[in-house]
């Protein structure tokens, strides 16, 4: 008998084209390889140099995502910095080979929104891209991490990355019921994890998510999940995959079809944590506990249930945690005891890698329906991909989001860190669907809420943070 | 990539705990399609209030940056180690760094030394009491020196190695392209291509 393995070893080891001697790592063969405009321009320039191909063109794919304006998408990109990144990845995907969905085509979008709805992501995979939300792709029981762009160059030139192995931590989410109380969402549950381990707690470790209330989330909830363990710390989140899994990727583009799919789903099906496996640590959440979350400060790790009131840094006993609370407070302009509920925004963001799925779109449409925004309140909703706006448009939500008063834009990483147009003014304060929320993050000087879809529409329609109970 | 052994040079204390990738340099700077010349980003937020430590002598000339706890979290911008490096750091310590950040480091030849945190705490005294102090940093002997005070720094054997002799990952690498071959021709045949399916 073999010994008990988790899914994080058992993806690993399936990978290893050389194992490391003594100190040396492990050299990981890389099953797919996500590109966008910002992180590769230099590896490209490298491989030049070098006079290197790109070794397995066809398991690497191009978007541009992060640089993209997101309205009048038919013109020539205003900023002429921009522009020339996204012409420069132009210029290098055709030179070396590389399939890229530039802006207006129909399967243009966030890098990590378009893997798995092409049906590129899989279980068992490796997946990388110079983007450290890549972990978003662990959701499907792949092995997803982001890396630098020395590292792009080297999966371009050998299609492989020396590694050490991660450790293992299990995140064991469960309710008595499976269930997550109402208005609560996967955000809530990844930003109350964050909050709890920290935002190094997660550092050299691979995450797998389990226990019954990730069994009943969807597709695109474990997305959000997985999507965030960059933000604790990991390198990357897992979830075995199911026959959820099995559903979301069947039919898809990539998707393995008749007898082929048959080989892959058994052996998808082996893709578990073996009974009696050990992982390096377990942290438990109780999620019956849990209600709507936000975060009060500049680190993911700084959050709070809506219900609570902006943290007295004093009663930090830690030193340099109070300072940073300190500091954050300060940025944020907040004061310490004031009710979260309390906080006036003006601006609200819905979309990233993190929150621009179509099931975001419609718990935040369903929140907005017949209501409208507070005055003075803008809000932006971005989808994820170009395939996310037509079948929002599909569902008339794009009507619904302009009835509220809201912008409806095309796809892009907008205003989660603000490389195009969309961005906060300095001092402008947010509820933000993305995922960091880093002193300007959203623009010089700009203040950001992290919060689920349902709690940005419930906060666009009060203008202070919110959840949709308020709303009745 | 140039080989490392020893670095001198005046150590600048940051007392700020998760410095993250935005922090060190904001996305605005990362439009640039070049490797170098991304010193003006460097904290560029920071740089703006002229209290910040880099605005103040000696600091400014400063060459091995002393953090707070969880140096380099977020996003996997390789141009925060070019932004460090373009500044002038040769060397980070701190007691936790992001992982990307630290692995990034490597590739570029910046050392992320790590520390125990007390012993970052009496590198702060000691550099903020008596500014301009030189550290010296000996990756052959994993220490940190300044003044009387030597404290000891963790960095992985295959990276202090790599480090030393200043070489290139995929040089390395492609010493192996045969078990590369080999692997490439066991993958099984249902994994998916991205070359458009219609």
């Amino acid at each position: 008998m073999t010994e008990a393995r988790t899914l994080a070893e058992k993806v690993w080891d399936r990978h290893v084209v050389r194992k490391g001697e003594g100190q040396e790592p492990d050299l990981l063969y890389i099953d797919l390889h996500l590109v966008h405009e910002v992180t590769s321009p230099q590896a490209f320039d490298g491989l030049r140099l070098a006079g290197r191909r790109v070794r397995r063109p066809d398991l690497t794919i191009a978007t541009e995502d992060h640089n993209v304006p997101t309205k009048d998408v038919e013109l020539p990109i205003a900023d002429p910095v921009s522009r020339t990144q996204v012409e420069t990845l132009r210029r290098n995907c055709a030179e070396f080979g590389v399939d890229l969905y530039p802006m207006n085509h129909a399967e243009q979008g966030i890098v990590h929104i378009i893997g798995p709805q092409l049906g590129l992501t899989q279980p068992g995979m490796t997946v990388v891209c110079g983007d450290s939300h890549t972990s978003t792709h662990g959701a499907f029981g792949a092995m997803a991490f982001g890396i630098g762009t020395s590292e792009v160059e080297h999966v371009l030139a050998t299609q492989t990355l020396p590694l050490k192995p991660f450790k293992t931590m299990a995140i064991n989410v469960n309710s008595a019921d499976g269930t997550l109380r109402p208005g609560v969402t996967s955000k809530d549950v990844v930003l109350a994890i964050i909050a709890k381990i920290g935002t190094g707690g997660g550092q050299g470790y691979v995450l797998e998510y389990r226990g019954n209330v990730i069994d009943n989330l969807s597709m695109e909830a474990r997305m959000t999940i997985c999507n965030m363990s960059i933000e604790a710390g990991a390198r990357a989140g897992m979830i075995a995959p199911d026959q959820v899994t099995y559903d979301f990727i069947a039919g898809r583009d990539h998707a393995p079809k008749g007898e082929a799919w048959d080989a892959a789903l058994a052996d998808w099906q082996t893709l578990r944590t073996d009974e009696g496996a050990l992982f390096d640590a377990e942290v438990d959440i109780d999620a019956d506990t849990l209600t709507p979350f936000v975060t009060w400060g500049t680190n993911p790790g700084q959050g709070l249930p809506l219900g609570e009131n902006v943290p007295d840094p004093a009663t930090i006993p830690d030193e340099n945690e109070r300072i940073a609370a300190e500091r954050a407070l300060d940025y944020m302009g907040l004061e310490a005891g004031m009710p979260l509920r309390d906080v006036r925004v003006d601006t609200v963001f819905v979309g990233s890698c993190t929150n621009g799925r179509i099931e975001d779109l419609r718990a935040a449409a369903k929140v907005l329906d017949g209501r409208s925004l507070a005055k003075g309140v803008r809000m932006l909703v971005v989808p994820g991909s170009m395939r996310v706006r037509f079948q929002a448009e599909d569902e008339g939500l794009d009507k619904v989001f302009t009835a509220a008063g809201a912008e409806w834009r095309s796809a892009g990483c907008s205003m989660c860190l603000g490389m195009n147009p969309d961005q906060l003014a300095p001092g402008e304060r947010s509820a933000s669907t993305s995922n960091r929320n880093f002193e300007g993050r959203q623009g010089k000087g700009g203040r950001t809420h992290l919060v689920s879809p349902v709690v940005a529409a419930a906060t666009a329609v009060r203008g202070t943070l919110s959840s949709p109970e308020d709303l009745d | 990539m140039e080989p490392f052994s020893t670095h001198t040079g005046i150590g600048v204390p940051l007392r700020r705990s998760n410095v993250d990738t935005d922090q060190i340099i904001p996305a605005v700077y990362l439009k640039r399609v070049t490797r170098t010349g991304f010193d003006d980003g460097l904290f560029a937020a920071w740089r703006q209030h002229e209290d910040f430590i880099l605005n103040t002598e000696p600091f400014s000339r400063g060459s091995v940056l002393v953090a707070g706890p969880d140096f380099g979290t977020g996003s996997s911008r390789e141009h925060a180690v070019w932004a460090l490096m373009d500044y002038g750091f040769r060397v980070v310590i701190s007691s936790r760094f992001g992982d990307i950040f630290r692995g990034n480091s490597a590739k570029g030849g910046l050392v992320a030394a790590q520390c125990e945190q007390p012993d970052v705490e009496l590198l702060w005294k000691l550099l903020e009491t008596e500014p301009g102090t030189e550290v010296t940093v000996d990756l052959r002997e994993r220490t940190v020196q300044a003044k009387d005070l030597t404290v000891a720094f963790q960095i992985d054997d295959y990276t202090r190695w790599r480090l030393l002799e200043g070489l290139d990952d995929i040089g390395l690498t492609l010493r192996h392209e045969p078990d590369i071959t080999a692997y490439e021709q066991v993958r099984p045949g249902w994994l998916p291509v991205t070359t458009p399916a219609h």
